[in-house]
């Protein structure tokens, strides 16, 4: 490992403070939570998607030896008797119509899985055996599914308090839209379905609860993306006093955004704690979490594009059918309006555009972030628009690409919504770069020859400009979110030197234990090994917001530079002191506070801190010891950017899709550990490559979930993966702290429609211009075989 | 009349264990709820994952997928057993250098996996390894880095060079 | 996920085991495990009793008895992958083996355990058919030899009694060339559809053929029509285009949400064509 001094170890790839914990099996993942005398909680789940529960018997489970206690809706209602919601936005009037989502189901179940009673017993295999003791008499009712037949007329009813399934409509308008339709040279009408899928962290989710009925307090162990936002929905939702809830996220095997949300899993397990006065844990098998835990995505979308002759955009209106799923889960109504709509025109000029958003209630899981979170689907639906229009007038997506695009001169840049100010970017520079690495002319050339050849092969394009770094609060607020999105931090600098972090933002696999190091080592002058950072315990950690929306970085890195600035501003007043010289005759250089003109009187943090808790000698007005702490609220989201390309070679046969290329220029702003911002790219575009190709959930016209278990929903293996090629620039962030931008869900925004407009391409010549996601083998080759007849 | 309990010997991470156990217990649940050994993850319910990986007299084995009757008299080795004598596997190593893990649920598996992959063959092809690795599943990397670690383990085996004590930190 | 309970013995002769079937009902054998473990674990089967056969040595082992293979039905996937006895006498099942699951499911599940499940996506039903298998099966009542063609019965059954046991599997071992295609589900890693080919040619004539499909239909089944369009013809391209386009005729096809009947049908054709032509260089 290269990488020596402090001050350079931020932007280095050095390996990971956590990892030496992780590859010798001694993380501590929330199931890993062994307590003495606990119990196991398990659910009796619906194998409905809709009907009435006309009665539950659980006589023979609660008489089963080592049941413990079995509960239905009417046992835990008084404890809670509603998930919340913590995103009810509209914008449109009065047109929220928030259900309740009740921990278990009460009085009719509404998908697939949903949980209908709660059984806790003695051990995993007695509660799995009483579990089938629970008798359940359920009257069907019809189902719907689809998000469009779900708001038409004569649809089954899902909830009483929501008419026609609508759970609110939603705008943004910019510009004139239909004036610009009507004066466009080309039209361009398109349907497109951005599917549903399942996030599949590979740790499901699981809670230990631990009520101490003398105390009153309440230890949840829990995998939480945002600890501190769990602990508040707990104390909204039960009535437990917030200072009484710790709520711990230790290590956490992924989350996607599907562990933002806060579940009846974990809330049943304090009741039942509470109930039976032992500590009670639940661990959701894989299938389990197929149905409990919320899916992403499943929007259907109706587009028009106007353009000009030459394949500028004029006008884009966009009218989305997103589903909420069942039930309104905590950050749900926000991703289908806000993440999405906002980011409608992407990288590009587009100054006529509008978007409407149903929000429907359908027989199926609940929906809520993942990945990306409403940026895939406009970016998806964007990337599709220029390649259909480029081909409509008959141009090379890259030039038409190169044609609608923000210019560098126009940052700050804001969209016609009225929504957003771009920060700062230079699109045309990733694409540039993107086509430089290909070798762009000599790619086609390629293609040419291949097609010559009989050979179905494509070359796709995606630019993308995404939101991160949520908040600002202000922003946060004004779009329905109850709650901020600043962040915070602490530096503890010990006696020694040595220091110990803590941030509001949670690691789940991001690296912060070793990019917030580098961070601080860098500002403070100290070794990486010397910085520890802490997250994911409410009782240790101060409040945070946590980690989703590509914003750990931005807004928790930002609130630690700023706490570091703090530290360092204390420590310079002790370091003049120390050195008998004025404040203003000392600099920081080289990792130390150095006499100006004489370097080698100097004074390093260490010193400082030492003195600090001494306190015997520092100066006027300076307290002891050398600890600050930082609440930072961005006074702007930040705009990463980027453009991939991707080449394919279709099957003509057997209709399968190979990826013969895939390279990849992201723009974060700054970087802080190249190593870990690879990482976070690779596994992003893994995921929108599986969307493009793969993952669907599938339900049956009664609201069976087909694709229940990784026998059916298909995430990709390592040898389906092609060798990603990798490039970045650096437009910093003029506002951030630290200049960077995010880059967690970059890949997963960029790289499907970069495959799938590949696909197209390939197909071009047979004249399919679309196909629905997921392109799997049998979808493909029908297009194909209908083609060709 | 049936026993609902049978008695086991097995040797884990080279400590003999003897254990009661329902024939229904799985190997993975005796591993992590018996012996404590929380190194080794459950991901799926169907054997798809490949997280529960350990080696069983010297095979990969899905830890789901094999009952803990079924491992009696057996070796097993867990990820906790693959750091001998103070110091990392050149597995451990090489996932550790080559950024091979991001959540690191998965990692357990991928490790014991990729041992096999190495001890059946040191310098396997980029092409080898992940074929080799096709039951287990990783979420976070893309895989890209898990093929450079086992690839850069491979490479430490064979120059036999001396890993890095346990304890070692970043070096920066 | 937690199994039901069920008791356990483990044999430790052939003879135990059919004991062990013949006093206790609703018992089942456990071998590998790498199927039934998962359906004990989803509860799809509730046995009262696991009678273990993976301690049998007699089961286990590769071995060429005048010009055959005999292959004990415990032997797991991965010693037939990695046995040079299998790559010389029979490179259709070298061929196959490693395409199964994945590495660990290969250490555990076992040749005899996948042919007496008779998954429809399986992969060794369509070998054994392909090379005309001889499944020895023992009873109470001694053994019996069944060919391939007669031991599946349908969707997950076999001829195999419920107090008998699959102990041995015998298949040509003169090298016929053959080869395994097979169209993984990207999910599961079972066969979407599995083509088993072996075909020998003589100064650009050939001489037998045999195909087998799986995963296609509910039972693997032989493509006879095909086999018998292109034995004791010259090779040529547009033999085997049309032998191929032949494959999948008259195919009832199973469908699910990953494939179609339709699909299955044109990868029977696309996979025979494909295999035959890697054999055939044609």
């Amino acid at each position: 490992m290269a990488v020596a001094t402090p001050t350079r170890a931020f932007g280095a790839s050095i390996r990971r403070r956590e990892d030496p914990r992780l590859i010798t099996g001694r993380g501590k993942f929330t199931d890993d939570i062994h307590l003495a005398n606990a119990a196991t909680a398990m659910f009796v789940r619906s194998p409905h998607g809709h009907a009435r529960i006309v009665s539950i018997d659980t006589s023979a489970a609660s008489a089963h030896p080592g049941v413990l206690g079995v509960y239905t809706f009417e046992n835990v209602k008084g404890f809670i008797s509603g998930m919340p919601c913590a995103w009810p936005t509209t914008n449109t009037g009065d047109t929220l119509k928030l259900a309740t989502y009740p921990p278990l189901a009460d009085g009719k179940v509404r998908y697939f899985g949903e949980a209908v009673a709660l059984v806790v017993a003695v051990d995993p295999n007695t509660a799995a055996d009483a579990v089938d003791l629970v008798h359940v008499d359920y009257d069907p009712l019809p189902a719907v599914i689809n998000n469009e037949a779900a708001v038409a007329p004569g649809a089954p009813l899902i909830h009483d308090s929501a008419p026609g399934n609508q759970a609110f409509r939603w705008s943004l308008v910019g510009g004139d839209t239909n004036g610009a339709l009507a004066h466009a040279d080309v039209r361009i009408s398109q349907t497109l379905v951005n599917q549903r899928l399942i996030a599949t962290p590979l740790e499901t989710r699981c809670a230990v609860a631990d009520y101490n009925p003398a105390s009153g307090e309440v230890t949840v162990w829990v995998t939480s993306q945002n600890p501190h936002i769990h602990r508040l929905l707990i104390a909204l939702s039960t009535g437990i006093p917030e200072h009484k809830i710790r709520v711990i996220a230790g290590d956490v095997g992924g989350g996607f955004g599907a562990k933002i949300p806060y579940y009846a899993g974990e809330a049943l397990c304090i009741f039942a704690s509470k109930e039976l006065g032992v500590p009670v844990r639940w661990s959701e098998s894989r299938s389990e979490n197929y149905v409990a835990t919320a899916h992403g995505r499943d929007h259907i979308q109706h587009i028009e594009v106007g353009a000009t002759k030459e394949g500028k955009i004029t006008a884009l209106k966009v009218t989305a059918y997103a589903s909420l799923g069942a039930y309104p889960s905590t950050a749900a109504p926000g991703v289908p309006t806000w993440l999405f709509g906002c980011i409608i025109q992407g990288p590009y000029d587009i100054p006529n555009n509008e978007v409407h958003v149903i929000g429907v209630y359908t027989n199926t899981t609940p929906t809520d972030a993942y990945r990306g979170a409403g940026r895939p689907e406009a970016t998806y639906m964007l990337e599709r628009v220029i390649d259909l229009v480029a081909a409509k007038v008959g141009r090379d997506p890259v030039e038409v690409r190169r044609l609608n695009f923000v210019k560098k001169d126009q940052f700050p840049f804001k969209v016609a919504n009225g929504t957003l100010t771009y920060d700062s970017g230079d699109y045309e520079l990733a694409l540039d770069q993107a086509l430089h690495t290909v070798d762009y002319t000599h790619l086609r050339a390629w293609q040419e020859e291949q097609r010559a050849a009989g050979k179905l092969v494509g070359i796709g394009f995606s630019s993308y400009v995404e939101i991160c770094g949520l908040g600002p609060s202000s922003a946060a607020n004004a779009m329905g979110f109850a709650g901020g999105l600043y962040d915070s931090a602490t530096i503890r600098v010990h006696p020694t030197g040595k220091v110990t972090v803590f941030t509001g933002v949670h690691s789940h696999g991001q690296g912060h234990e070793t990019s917030f190091a580098q961070i601080v080592a860098r500002d403070l002058g100290l070794k990486v090994d010397d910085v520890d950072v802490i997250h994911g315990d409410t009782d240790k950690v101060q409040h945070g917001m946590g980690t989703y929306g590509s914003r750990s970085a931005a807004v928790g890195g930002g609130a630690l530079h700023m706490a570091g600035m703090k530290i360092r501003a204390k420590a310079q007043k002790i370091a003049a002191h120390l050195l008998e010289v004025a404040e203003e005759d000392i600099e920081w250089v080289d990792d130390a506070f150095r006499v100006k003109g004489s370097p080698d009187k100097a004074k390093t943090i260490p010193d400082c801190a030492f003195a600090a808790y001494m306190a015997g000698n520092l100066p006027a007005g300076v307290t002891p010891v050398l600890e600050e702490q930082h609440w930072y609220d961005p006074e702007n989201f930040v705009f990463p950017f980027g453009t991939h390309i991707c080449v394919v070679e279709v099957d003509r046969e057997t209709g399968e899709t190979h990826i013969k290329r895939y390279v990849a220029i992201d723009d974060c702003g700054e970087i802080i550990n190249p190593m870990l911002r690879d990482g976070q790219v690779h596994g992003g575009i893994a995921q929108g490559i599986a969307q493009a190709l793969w993952e669907e959930a599938v339900y049956d016209e009664n609201g069976q979930l087909l694709s229940g278990s990784l026998m059916d929903y298909a995430i990709p293996k390592a040898s389906v993966m092609p060798h990603l090629e990798l490039g970045h620039t650096v437009t910093p962030s003029p506002h951030n702290p630290l200049g960077v931008k995010g880059i967690g869900e970059a890949g997963t925004i960029a790289s499907t429609p970069a495959v799938v407009n590949a696909v197209m391409d390939a197909l071009s010549p047979l004249g399919i211009h679309h196909i629905d996601m997921p392109l799997r083998p049998a979808k493909v080759w029908a297009a194909i075989d209908a083609a060709s007849h | 009349m049936e026993e609902t309990h049978v008695g086991i010997s097995v040797e884990v991470n080279g400590r003999p264990h003897r254990s009661t156990v329902e024939p229904r217990t799985l190997l993975v649940d005796y591993l992590r709820d018996d012996l404590g050994l929380t190194g080794t993850h459950i991901g799926c319910d169907t054997g798809q994952c490949g997280a529960c990986t350990v080696i069983v007299d010297g095979q990969s084995v899905k830890s789901c997928m094999v009952l803990a009757v079924q491992a009696d008299g057996a070796h097993v080795r867990t990820v906790e057993g693959l750091a001998q004598d103070g110091r990392y596997h050149a597995v451990q190593q090489g996932f550790w250098e080559k950024h091979g893990l991001q959540c690191g649920f998965c990692t357990p598996g991928f490790m014991m996996q990729s041992v096999q992959i190495l001890e059946d063959n040191p310098d396997p092809s980029d092409q080898e390894i992940r074929d080799a690795l096709e039951g287990n599943l990783c979420r976070c990397t893309g895989y890209q880095n898990i093929v450079e670690a086992v690839k850069a383990a491979g490479a430490t085996i064979r120059s036999g060079a001396e890993t890095m004590a346990l304890g070692t930190g970043v070096g920066a | 996920m937690h199994p039901a309970p069920f008791a356990y013995k483990a044999a430790h002769s052939v003879e135990e085991a059919l004991e062990l079937l013949r006093s206790h009902e609703d018992a089942k054998i456990l071998a590998g495990g790498q199927s039934l473990i998962p359906a004990l674990k989803l509860r799809l089967t509730q046995p009262a009793m696991l009678i273990d056969i993976s301690k049998i040595s007699s089961l286990r082992g590769i071995r060429r008895e005048n010009g055959k293979l005999i292959i004990g039905s415990g032997t797991t996937h991965r010693e037939i992958e990695k046995s040079s006895l299998v790559a010389e006498a029979s490179p259709l099942l070298a061929s196959l083996a490693p395409q199964i699951g994945d590495v660990q499911v290969r250490h555990r599940g076992t040749f005899g355990g996948s042919l007496a499940h008779a998954d429809p996506a399986g992969d060794w039903p369509a070998a054994a058919l392909a090379v005309d298998a001889e499944l020895v099966i023992a009873g109470a009542h001694g053994t019996r030899t069944v060919h391939a063609s007669d031991f599946f019965t349908g969707m997950l059954s076999t001829v195999i009694n419920a107090d008998e046991l699959l102990t041995e599997i015998r298949v040509p071992g003169e090298g016929t060339p053959g080869i395994y295609l097979k169209h993984r589900n990207a999910a599961s890693g079972y066969a979407t559809v599995g083509v088993a080919v072996t075909a020998t040619h003589n100064h650009g004539r050939i001489g037998t053929v045999s195909i087998a499909v799986t995963g296609a239909t509910p039972v693997a089944f032989r493509a006879s029509a095909a086999e018998h369009a292109l034995t004791g013809h010259a090779v040529s391209a547009h033999l085997l285009d049309e032998a191929a386009s032949h494959a999948a005729d008259g195919l009832e096809c199973l469908s699910d949400i990953h494939a179609p009947a339709a699909y299955r049908a044109q990868l029977v054709k696309v996979m025979v064509r494909r295999a035959l032509g890697k054999l055939l260089h044609a």
